[in-house]
């Protein structure tokens, strides 16, 4: 399946502060709740003008910062398909496997969009491709891609304790 | 064969395999597994996984510290299912209102210790490397799977080195050097990696002060930071543990991906500029910025040589503008007030706050307005990182803060002191 997606684009050190602000971070639990601030402190136009599958595509070291995995969930309900950077943070990254949410590593290609931009995501090649280019999509350890496959990790483990239930 | 290093040896130990090197998947059961006001939503992930009941209650650690005594009902509300739960499911340890923060906490209560591992639901898990633990943070799905199944896949980490030598000078601290470092690695330089101190420079540092340098590398993206176990670091444990251990050193011929070596006789006391604790420059560089606000405490600089060195620059003083202090934990409060500590820094104009986490990431007690200016001895200065994202914060050591305190401009502590 090839799908086609609008970028936001970001560039390097994006914190979980500015994408999900600790302020809300023990009163706020829905996630369409949590939805409405993302983002809120670096770029207030996303929120009210994010569409379902647009895509982030940002610089090194995304998600750095504080563990808050609302900084991912944020995104996801906000209807993000996909985050592409050239780095993530370590806990981001696992954050991102375990919402479902497919985190890419592509090297630089924030550099070469602008946000409004749009890629082309091909699933069976494995491949984002903008004007600029075809890059692969970095594999993932097997024992991770089935998190990622499971549709994350709760659903992972639901499947694993709801065995035998009717 | 070449050596292991910290990580290498501790994941494998977590892992009950007999090897491990870098890049290795393991599945880890920890030691310890942390969490704290965030605890109640991680308990409704447990419930929707369909597990019935927690697999090591008494492996849990949970502190009520980000936001205490509670703000707001929400907040109250967020104690309360989480006290509930801690009932429903029989778990070990929760430390209450006032107790202190996490990672200062299970330090004082013995909960983990030397060679061990601890996975927290908090990204300054790492702090738990002083005491030569292995420490990462994890999300709150992954601390529910945790709960739920006693296990975590843990990818094996590359390692740098940091070898610290020297001694440092009058009113220059490991905050410091913290800040120093970053500044000289940058935000990225650690991520994914197992940052593994070393050298003569260590053994000169306090144990409040050894914490910082764990703690702020999570700032440079570590997964975990450690420091080789002494003599000290045994002695505190001694009256404080219920088990024994197993201390664990890196080989000295363990393969590092980069080595860094920083001498600490030179180094000026640093500020973290905001919006980034990697932007640092030395104190002398911003002298005279004014400031409204001089906050002490959090899990990075709210121990009893921070207050010290607070009363230190306070002592017959009177600050010409707001000063929080909230100590890092009860124990700390109690010595800071036997020690004649509080006294000295309430007549100096001091607010003193419940043990927890305070202002540092914008709950409550010590938002700054729009517009005002913050000095703290925290570990992150990022935009809204205090509750809105126009008030900028510096960071730097509890010398700094309290010196800037005084004149309501960012100061020189060694003039101070001098």
């Amino acid at each position: 399946m090839r799908t086609e997606h609008r970028c936001w684009v970001y560039g390097d050190n994006v914190n979980t502060d500015v994408i999900f602000p600790g302020r809300y971070t023990y009163t706020l639990r829905e996630p369409r709740e949590i939805a409405a601030h993302a983002l809120e402190d670096l770029d207030p136009d996303f929120a009210p003008n994010v569409r379902p599958g647009d895509v982030i595509v940002a610089g090194a070291n995304w998600g750095c910062g504080s563990s808050r995995e609302q900084a991912v969930t944020a995104l996801k309900f906000a209807g993000v398909a996909l985050i592409i950077a050239s780095s993530f943070a370590r806990i981001y990254f696992r954050n991102c496997i375990n919402q479902g949410l497919l985190p890419i590593i592509i090297p630089g290609l924030n550099t070469q969009l602008r946000t409004g931009d749009t890629l082309v995501w091909d699933r069976e090649a494995g491949t984002i491709s903008t004007q600029g280019g075809v890059y692969p999509i970095p594999p993932l350890p097997p024992s991770v891609q089935a998190i990622l496959d499971a549709g994350g990790l709760l659903p992972m483990l639901q499947r694993r304790f709801r065995q035998g239930e009717p | 064969m070449a050596g292991r290093t910290f990580a290498e040896k501790a994941l494998a130990r977590a892992a009950g395999v007999p090897d491990a090197r870098a890049g290795d998947i393991l599945d880890v059961t920890p030691d310890l597994m942390l969490s704290h006001d965030n605890s109640a939503a991680i308990s409704q992930i447990f419930r929707e996984t369909g597990a019935a009941q927690v697999v090591y209650p008494e492996r849990i650690a949970i502190t009520l510290d980000h936001a205490v005594p509670a703000p707001t009902t929400r907040h109250a509300q967020n104690h309360a299912e989480i006290r509930e739960w801690v009932r429903q499911q029989g778990i070990a340890h929760l430390f209450e209102v006032g107790r202190g923060i996490c990672h200062q906490v299970i330090a004082e209560e013995g909960l983990i210790l030397p060679g061990e591992t601890v996975l927290g639901a908090d990204s300054h898990t790492t702090h738990a490397g002083w005491l030569g633990a292995f420490g990462a943070g994890v999300g709150r799905t992954e601390m529910a799977a945790l709960w739920a199944t006693g296990q975590l896949w843990m990818r094996v980490p590359d390692a740098i080195r940091i070898t610290l030598s020297g001694r440092l000078a009058r009113g220059v601290t490991a905050k410091d050097v913290a800040l120093h470092i970053l500044a000289a690695l940058g935000p990225t330089a650690a991520l994914y990696r197992s940052v593994e101190f070393a050298g003569d420079g260590l053994a000169g540092l306090s144990l409040d002060e050894r914490p910082v340098l764990p703690n702020m590398m999570a700032e440079a993206g570590a997964k975990n930071a450690y420091l080789p176990p002494d003599d000290a670091v045994f002695a505190y444990l001694e009256p404080r543990r219920t088990r024994d251990y197993t201390p664990l050193y890196p080989d000295p011929d363990a393969e590092y991906v980069a080595d860094y070596r920083f001498d600490l006789d030179s180094l000026a006391p640093q500020v973290a500029l905001p919006e980034q604790p990697d932007h640092v420059r030395p104190v002398t560089d911003v002298i005279g910025q004014p400031v409204q606000q001089a906050f002490i405490g959090t899990c990075t600089n709210g121990r009893l040589d921070d207050l010290r060195a607070a009363a230190q620059i306070l002592r017959g003083q009177r600050v010409r503008c707001r000063l929080i202090v909230i100590p890092a934990s009860a124990e700390v409060m109690l010595a800071a007030a036997r020690e004649g500590i509080l006294d000295t820094l309430i007549s100096a104009g001091a607010a003193i706050g419940t043990p927890g986490c305070g202002p540092c990431m914008g709950n409550h007690m010590g938002i700054p307005a729009p517009g005002e200016v913050t000095i703290s001895t925290g570990s992150r200065n990022f935009r809204g990182r205090m509750g809105t994202p126009d008030a900028p914060v510096y960071l730097a050591s509890p010398y700094v803060v309290a010196a800037s305190a005084i004149w309501g401009t960012i100061t020189d502590p060694r003039e101070v002191l001098a």
